[in-house]
């Protein structure tokens, strides 16, 4: 079923991203190339699940330029392709961020996403986890072109422990595969189509499944959120800890976050690789049953493993420095082993506001020219 | 007058029914087809140059010769009759009055391919036709060209019709297939293409209509008399839906040797604009195509006279020239507000997008509301540039080529016609009250700065 679960074959293509050339399976997706170097050569994702059979190929964030198809077939592709859905080749070689055509694309696909995006952020539990929010972070533009009425939904509440903010929804499809894939029968998908398309159940039923509690872990925004934790507390004053119990659920594997404060468990999800996807283990993902999820509120329900390791990754970051994953820095590699030339340490002073100069000593609104006064 | 072949007993009374089909020489190829082998057919389709009438003019022979044929495999050939595109009418007129044709070129077909199910995918609001293909289908049967052992060959096809449910997208080949088979209509994200994984995961040909009825003329002639019709690669004839400001809209056969000048203004096609009207612009292929402005579409840039045939259309790429596409030719006049117009399809691309692609979902729907404030007279210079910028963005970054198909026309129309979106910026209370008018556009020699 997932791509992971794949016993590894020999590795045996050669595929240069962002001129680091690397070895993988045949069978291996550009994008999954590009996560095992890590760092800044890995496009984002949002759509694509490695997880999920048949994700991918619909949000367009992920688009790299192939400039060298192999070696047998050196020819440049015509268009940037989806890194999530192409194989790589002997040979290929891809621009991610080297390439202008894709940082040009991938501008674009990020306003796209926010058109109609509400930007409710201060009210969305997602805040803090989201994925869009980084994405627009690190690759958005600050202010909106569009000028129209933003499209709305109706909250809908499907089942007793999901809301659904179809607003927020970027269509990742996503949800629908965990429906699909996960849970026996699907009564949820999409209706109606173009920018009207929404997710929804089959008139308005209730979902009610053990594994239905996996759509809000594999949700990359705040559109599909825990009822039982929703406006308690922010992520960020939560403090994750990983945790396990002894599930009797067939499928489930146990293995939790629980985000406390102090004795409280605020919440239960998945355990989440540094992709923001639920982590595998012995090969499998590690799906939680709702049970697990939802009803399992206390510390002594569960055998507490210790603090979780945090990625450096959007705001939950904040105050968990413990264990902190830094991420890999490719910065030199992608230039062709030469020394970046413009890059700031963040902790050098800079042109203006340098420590000598006291700003309550200065008579008015400070210029940059009082700064230089003292070099 | 050119040759016809396939509407060349078009007006023979009757011809609707098997029984005068038949008398007029209807299905000849079939018997013809079995005496040859599959893969000789293929090589007649491959040697008569044909090239998929369905809009991307894809080498028919070379498509079927894609297919793939793992052993035990079933395979399928479906035709397209979703025909949905803004100005494309042909195959409804070859479906709706000599349905016949379709049912010869696809038992032909069939027999080609290794195909004993096969499909027809007829759009939804053609309702009316599927009952007349269905009683072709069964006239057939009964003379014994369809169902188990077709005419003691030992070859056996059964032809289906499935109906869609109104939605312009279902003619997008991998749609079609989800839609087929029972689905919602997202188009497939391509590798595998169909002629490996289709229906249900089996090799699949998509052709469209006009493309089988073709082959008919090729297997009773022979691929090399077929490709002597018309010029270069652009062999055999091809119907024209032709509508708009003309005297005589309706479909017709041409063999891609005439001139676009011809094609609009002699009394044997089009007859010429009515009113004593100019030519302002045209678009020749379905609205999908690049608008062009009269005096491109009658002269490419290089000077020469344009012809109705996919090279000199094509000619000058997208700069200066435009697309064969389906054959939805749509003519206006000078009457004709061009900022409109291209709202209108925008408001068509926005509403018919499948909303799988983020940047076809968001994007469509911005331009259309953009297009409808530079109309409404609301329009601001910087409104010109984000549209051109938008469709930028879309334009080759989607799942399926609907996203190009509506960013395309967006950029035709601002490329040639970018004074007339600014003279809509410039006097907002004019631009409510009367047109733009004819301007330059049909003046002899004006190339626009290719973009
Ligand atoms: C949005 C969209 C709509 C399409 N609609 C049609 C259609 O209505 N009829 C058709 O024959 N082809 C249509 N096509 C083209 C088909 O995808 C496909 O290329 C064609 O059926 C192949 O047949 P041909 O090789 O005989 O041209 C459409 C393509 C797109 C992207
Ligand atoms: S609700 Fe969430 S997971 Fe489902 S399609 Fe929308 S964004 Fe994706
Ligand atoms: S380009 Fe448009 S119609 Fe095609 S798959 Fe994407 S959203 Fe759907
Ligand atoms: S992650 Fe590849 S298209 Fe969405």
């Amino acid at each position: 079923m997932a791509d992971e679960i794949k016993k590894e074959p020999p590795a045996n293509f050669k595929v240069t991203i962002d001129n680091i050339t690397i070895e993988v399976a045949p069978g291996t997706t550009i994008l999954n190339a590009a996560r095992t170097i890590g760092g800044d050569v890995t496009p984002p994702a949002m759509c694509y699940y490695s997880k999920l059979q048949g994700s991918g190929g619909k949000c367009r964030t992920c688009l790299v330029e192939v400039a060298a198809g192999s070696t047998a077939d050196p020819r440049p592709m015509p268009k940037l392709v989806a890194s999530c859905r192409t194989t790589v080749m002997d040979g290929m070689i891809v621009k991610n961020i080297t390439s202008e055509k894709v940082k040009d694309a991938r501008a674009g696909v990020v306003e796209f996403l926010l058109l109609n995006h509400p930007l409710d952020c201060p009210i969305c539990d997602q805040a803090g986890e989201c994925h869009l929010q980084d994405l627009g972070y690190e690759h958005g533009k600050e202010g909106t072109r569009y000028e129209f009425k933003r499209r709305t939904f109706e909250k809908e509440d499907i089942g007793p422990y999901i809301q659904l903010h179809m607003t927020r929804c970027i269509l990742c499809y996503r949800c629908t595969y965990v429906a699909d894939q996960l849970t026996e029968k699907r009564v949820h998908g999409i209706l109606d189509r173009g920018e009207h398309a929404e997710i929804s159940t089959y008139i308005s039923k209730a979902i009610d499944n053990e594994f239905s509690g996996n759509m809000i872990d594999v949700c990359p925004v705040g559109a599909l959120t825990d009822k039982t934790f929703r406006f308690k507390n922010r992520v960020w004053f939560t403090k994750p800890v990983d945790a396990h119990r002894e599930c009797t659920t067939p499928g489930c594997c146990g293995k939790t976050t629980l985000w406390l404060r102090g004795e409280e468990v605020f919440r239960v999800t998945a355990r989440k690789d540094q992709w923001g996807e639920v982590q595998s283990f012995d090969g499998k993902p590690g799906w939680i049953c709702n049970t697990c999820r939802f009803d399992k509120k206390k510390t002594g329900d569960w055998t507490i493993e210790g603090v979780t390791k945090v990625n450096r990754h959007s705001v939950i970051a904040q105050g968990h420095y413990e264990g902190l994953v830094t991420p890999k820095e490719t910065v030199q590699q992608v230039l062709g082993g030469r020394a970046p030339r413009l890059l700031m340490d963040i902790h050098d002073e800079s042109e203006v506001n340098r420590n000598g100069v006291h700003l309550s000593e200065i008579n008015g609104p400070a210029h940059s020219d009082d700064f230089k006064k003292d070099q | 007058m050119g040759k016809k072949l396939l509407l060349a007993n078009a007006h023979v009374p009757g011809i609707r029914s098997y029984e005068v089909y038949r008398r007029e020489g209807g299905y000849r190829s079939v018997e013809k087809a079995f005496k040859m082998s599959p893969a000789d057919i293929v090589e007649e389709v491959k040697k008569s140059g044909l090239r998929g009438r369905g809009g991307a003019g894809f080498p028919t022979g070379l498509k079927w010769s894609f297919i793939a044929k793992p052993e035990g495999v079933p395979r399928h050939l479906v035709v397209n009759a979703d025909e949905s595109e803004p100005g494309t009418f042909k195959d409804r007129y070859l479906m709706e009055f000599i349905p016949h044709y379709l049912i010869e070129g696809m038992i032909v077909s069939s027999f080609a391919l290794g195909s004993n199910v096969s499909y027809i995918y007829i759009r939804g609001e053609y309702a009316w036709i599927t009952d007349i293909l269905e009683e072709a289908i069964a006239e057939a049967k009964q003379n014994g060209f369809l169902g188990k052992n077709i005419l003691g060959t030992g070859f056996d096809c059964e032809i289906y019709v499935q109906r869609g449910a109104g939605a312009y997208i279902c003619g997008e080949e991998t749609a079609l297939i989800e839609s087929l088979e029972g689905k919602r209509g997202n188009p497939r994200i391509k590798p595998p293409f169909p002629a490996v994984k289709g229906v249900w995961e089996r090799p699949t040909v998509v052709n469209n209509v006009e493309t089988i009825a073709a082959v008919v003329p090729i297997i009773n002639d022979g691929g090399e008399e077929y490709a002597k019709i018309g010029i270069g690669k652009s062999t055999g004839t091809k119907l024209i839906s032709a509508c708009g400001n003309i005297n005589k809209p309706g479909v017709y056969e041409i063999d891609m040797t005439i001139s676009v000048e011809e094609f609009i203004f002699s009394d044997e096609y089009c007859g010429g604009i009515p009113n004593g009207k100019r030519l302002k612009a045209c678009i020749p292929g379905g609205s999908s195509v690049p608008i062009l402005p009269a005096n491109l579409l009658l002269t490419t840039a290089k000077g020469e006279k344009r012809m109705m045939n996919y090279e000199s259309l094509a000619d000058g790429g997208f700069a200066t020239g435009t697309m064969m596409g389906s054959g939805g030719f749509i003519v206006l006049d000078e009457d004709q507000c061009v900022v409109k117009h291209t709202m209108t399809l925008a408001r068509f691309y926005h509403h018919e997008s499948c909303g799988q692609c983020s940047p076809c979902r968001e994007g469509t729907g911005w331009m259309e509301r953009i297009l409808k404030k530079i109309d409404s007279g609301k329009g601001e210079m910087k409104d010109i540039d984000l549209l051109w910028d938008i469709q930028r963005k879309i334009e080759g970054n989607t799942i399926c080529p609907l996203g190009d198909a509506a960013a395309w026309p967006v950029a035709a129309a601002i490329r040639h016609f970018r004074d007339e979106f600014e003279w809509h910026v410039l006097n907002p209370n004019a631009c409510l009250l009367r047109n733009y008018g004819l301007a330059h556009y049909a003046d002899p020699v004006h190339v626009p700065a290719s973009a």
